[in-house]
């Protein structure tokens, strides 16, 4: 065989191994998504969604008040998270580069890059200790810390990506700097900043381990912010390692309601993202 | 007023245009400034509480085993001694295992989306790897436990053990859960990443370099291989610390199938710990102080571990994006 | 030069939507938050070992007084205690008593108070056996030492006649978190092997010479379900939920008792007489011909002085119900009820909390 025939083969199936590559890992999100559907869609019921959990080991319950606690939690993270994140965003869009927004920009990678888990001791040696009680407040502060770093970036992106003629327009109309932002330049990037926003509250909304130690568990409605709250994630993570056959029922559902929130979600705002206009492309 | 166009406009002359109606939120520009920057001053507050608190809270533990911490093996509630090392080791081998398995399907799978898949196929590819990323750490946990644990357990591992168990990797009995399992399991978080991150460094290669590849002969894969990748190498470095990085931190998805226990053995189908592991299952018990601390400064070992990762990865990016700016036009 | 309007319309008004709705939200969040604290919340975290009757008994009591909601976790009896010393939920659990030292470091000092009397079983799973296993007590300080590391052992085989154990290893699995169950476990291993007592000692977290861990009773005991050649220790009303196979083990007096009702009374029987005013006590491997070996008390942690009004009511009134009606659930549930002596007693100290 002569060089140029080897090279022509060599070139047809490394470009099919990384097609192969390729296929293999989208079909894993498939395999993920039709298994769940397989063994979560049957338990998915009405009960599912209103019903408390029934007591260990008898059949049935359902599981209301993880679902309501998620959404709690995603909003007192909301809460917390969204408006540090956005403002602190917009604050290293308008900056520059060094001294002091760099410091900002590398604390937040730092936040970034902190294990879930460690945001668990965090948050219970800052809150659930002095307050001498698990609670959602600190379950959802938790998770807003969370979102503050990607929302910060996501923003902070977004902003950058306005065209300066715009800021120069505002400012050749005698619009002082942060009018300009404010009125100009943040409604310009809204959309996006908005989908960054729900992207980084899907990613959030499946974490379970700085949960753990700060909303903990509980067993019926939760009846205040400061009382601990179920929750989806967490919930799936004690049924799935019982022995109850019932309870690996239902954390198959609940895992599939989880997923497709998720996923919704983010669908969702890709879709919204990329019909942007050019100019608005993050 | 400032006019920082000289563009001479047909209005020019008249009165600037005002809006006709305002728009937005009525905020005064001193108090813009000063939410924004509280903001910001916020996030440093949080970090430095954060690595304040850690510290603090694993005094203790500090002062009794020092540096010694790192490298002992025993991990014993009832004797009071603990050490980091079983479980260092189980986050090293669990996170090297995944990048054993996830780099070379990741970075082959961002090669073709980024250079040889025709583009539709292309986005809706990419679209599906980026959906990958979201789905929650405890759904691949679940999916763990009853998926690919009796899949090791009945497959994998018993044919593993026939082929190469003159390999110290894969000896010893089979359970299922396991550092391979773990490490199984996040290579499958891990991959979405690798891919994303890769494919956008290989896209950021200047087109001419391609071409020039192609121009002198190179077959398509030539080019790509011997050319474009060797450019883009550090980026996608980066993208393997990043995805290490997070390896390293994962705790839902890795408690579920590792089998926790702190032991260090050379077997792959040993159980293992990791330190996020043990931290998800021991905190709430620690029942004396001095236990307490001992998993809080497992979590100050894994923050410094992810820190240094992370910085050494924004840097390798920052090379390659760098070096394409260098080379644009 | 034409200010983009049209865009700044839409992000606004996006924008604002969004803020209206958010803002909604919060307020329905914190009116319904703050209407629905009409109940009154204890929450309880601790041993799993008898989480499967508390949560039946937490239940009941609901449906009985409906305002009360006892919201109890399982995250192990070291978590009950640990989280009652710190003080971040109302009561406690445990399977193992604290001991003067942890009393002394506790930031809430609790009482004591027995609830039920309950086994911990050595469940196993070996594919194609279905008979009954007798262990011996060095066969199990054998096999959690891990000396004994095949099935057919001889010391497992010596009391098994007749039965076909498979040349397997064994797969041991105990507990990943701070256990009551393990502290009766390991407070039995001790009195019956020097060895293990010398070597790992008992405690809710001990240093496990091998085996794999399970989070909770619920995770060992799915462990040893999905694990081929496993064995493991969970309490009784585990292994009979989850039929699991679990074996008999032999009593100093020489007798191999399954776990039952009538084994774990009689194994209580000896220490009704003489309990100790603060109620901690172990009852392994006690005399008795018919008594099993691996029984105990289990435990709520009250705390001694309890400041809100309300709360200490709901607890002292809930102890009252679960001494006379509560007992009634445990039969049912494989729990031994607590000894009439026991419950007299009892019944006269819950006013020592304040």
């Amino acid at each position: 065989m002569n060089r140029p025939t080897q090279r022509k083969i060599i070139n047809g199936v490394m470009l099919s191994l990384t097609g192969v590559c390729a296929m293999v890992t989208v079909s894993i999100l498939f395999s993920i998504l039709g298994y769940l559907v397989w063994q979560g869609a049957t338990s998915v019921s009405w009960s599912f969604f209103t019903q408390l959990p029934s007591p260990v080991g008898e059949t049935g319950g359902g599981m209301g008040n993880a679902i309501v606690g998620s959404g709690r939690l995603l909003l007192l993270a909301a809460l917390t998270g969204v408006p540090i994140g956005f403002l602190g965003g917009v604050y290293l869009a308008e900056s520059g580069d060094k001294g002091f927004p760099f410091l900002i920009r590398y604390a937040a990678d730092v936040l970034n890059g902190v294990p879930s888990i460690v945001i668990g001791i965090f948050i219970y040696a800052l809150f659930v200790r002095p307050m001498h009680r698990f609670s959602a407040i600190a379950g959802g502060i938790a998770l807003g810390v969370m979102l503050i770093p990607i929302i910060l970036r996501s923003t902070e992106e977004f902003l950058r990506s306005v065209p300066d003629s715009l800021r120069e327009g505002a400012l050749a109309l005698g619009a002082s700097k942060w009018r300009m932002v404010a009125t100009v330049v943040v409604p310009t990037a809204m959309r996006g900043i908005v989908t960054g926003i729900l992207i980084s509250l899907a990613r959030v909304a499946g974490e379970t381990a700085p949960l753990l130690f700060t909303a903990f568990n509980n067993r019926f409605w939760s009846t205040g912010w400061d009382q601990p709250t179920s929750s989806l994630p967490v919930m799936i993570y004690t049924y799935a390692v019982s022995p109850y056959e019932d309870w690996h029922r239902q954390a198959w559902a609940a895992g599939l309601v989880l997923l497709t929130l998720v996923l919704v979600i983010n669908v969702t705002v890709r879709m919204v993202l990329s019909r942007n206009a050019p100019a608005q492309k993050g | 007023m400032s006019v920082r166009s000289s563009i001479k406009t047909p209005g020019e002359g008249l009165q600037p245009v005002r809006p006709a109606r305002r728009r937005g939120p009525r905020i005064s520009g001193g108090l813009a400034h000063l939410l924004t920057l509280t903001a910001a001053c916020t996030v440093l507050v949080i970090v430095g509480l954060l690595i304040y608190e850690l510290y603090a809270n694993s005094a203790l533990s500090r002062s009794k085993f020092g540096w010694n911490f790192l490298v002992t093996q025993t991990w014993d509630p009832v004797f009071e001694e603990f050490g980091a090392l079983p479980f260092v080791y189980g986050t090293l081998v669990t996170s090297a295992l995944a990048l054993l398995i996830a780099v070379p399907l990741g970075v082959g799978a961002a090669i073709f989306l980024a250079e040889m898949a025709p583009p539709r196929i292309s986005g809706a590819l990419t679209f599906s790897v980026e959906l990958l990323a979201a789905v929650p750490s405890v759904i691949y946990g679940l999916l763990g436990i009853f998926t690919v644990v009796p899949f090791l357990r009945e497959v994998v591992q018993p044919f593993l053990r026939e082929t190469l168990g003159f390999l110290p990797f894969f000896q010893g009995p089979i359970y299922g859960v396991g550092l391979l399992a773990g490490g199984v399991v996040l290579a499958i978080m891990i991959v979405p990443f690798i891919i994303s991150i890769s494919r956008e460094m290989l896209l950021a290669v200047p087109g001419d370099q391609r071409e020039a590849a192609l121009a002198l002969g190179a077959t398509r894969w030539e080019a790509t291989w011997q050319v474009v990748v060797p450019y883009a190498r550090a980026g996608i470095l980066g993208s393997i610390f990043l995805a290490l990085a997070r390896a390293l931190g994962e705790t839902m998805a890795v408690t579920m199938v590792i089998g926790n226990d702190p032991k260090i053995s050379a077997s792959l189908f040993a159980p293992g710990y990791t330190i996020a592991a043990v931290i998800a299952n021991e905190f709430t018990e620690a029942t004396d102080d001095l236990y307490l601390h001992a998993l809080v400064e497992l979590g100050l070992v894994l923050l410094v571990l992810t820190i240094v990762l992370n910085g050494l990865a924004r840097l390798l990016i920052w090379t390659t994006i760098g070096r394409r700016t260098e080379h644009a036009g | 030069m034409k200010l983009p309007f049209r865009r700044t319309d839409i992000g606004s008004r996006l924008g604002t939507g969004i803020l209206a709705v958010s803002l909604l939200l919060i307020v329905v969040g914190i009116g319904a938050g703050f209407a629905a604290q009409a109940p009154l919340m204890l929450n309880g975290a601790g041993a799993t070992f008898p989480y499967p009757i508390y949560s039946k008994w937490f239940d009941e009591y609901h449906k009985l007084h409906p305002n009360i909601q006892i919201n109890y976790q399982s995250i192990g009896s070291g978590g009950g205690i640990r989280q009652l010393a710190e003080g971040t939920v109302d009561f406690g659990a445990s399977d193992g008593p604290m001991t003067d030292a942890q009393l002394a470091q506790a930031k809430v000092k609790p009482l004591h108070f027995p609830t039920v009397l309950g086994a911990d079983v050595a469940i196993y799973n070996i594919p194609g056996v279905t008979a009954e296993l007798k262990f011996t007590p060095e066969a199990l300080a054998g096999i959690f030492l891990g000396k004994i590391t095949k099935w057919n052992d001889p010391a497992l085989a010596k009391a098994n006649p007749g039965v076909n154990l498979p040349a397997k290893d064994v797969v041991v699995i105990h507990r990943s978190d701070g256990s009551g169950t393990t502290y009766i476990w390991t407070d039995y291993l001790s009195k019956v092997s020097p060895e293990w007592q010398s070597r790992v000692g008992r405690n809710t977290s001990v240093n496990w010479p091998v085996g794999l861990g399970g989070k909770g009773n619920e995770g060992v005991s799915g462990l040893v379900r999905q694990t081929p050649n496993s064995i493991g220790y969970v309490e009784l009303t585990y292994a009979i939920q989850t039929r699991l196979a679990y074996g008999l083990v032999r009593n100093s007096s020489g007798n191999f008792v399954k776990a039952d009702l009538a084994g774990v009374t009689a194994a209580a029987a000896s220490a009704a007489q003489a309990i100790p005013d603060d109620f901690r006590v172990s009852i392994t491997n006690p005399s008795g011909k018919d008594a099993y070996p691996i029984a105990s008390f289990t435990w709520l942690l009250i705390p001694a002085k309890i400041q809100d009004a309300a709360k200490r009511k709901a607890l002292v009134d809930f102890l009252g119900w679960m001494l006379s009606e509560g007992q009634k659930y445990a039969q049912p549930l494989s729990y031994a009820p607590l000894p009439k002596e026991v419950i007299a007693k009892e019944t006269k100290a819950i006013q020592r909390v304040q």
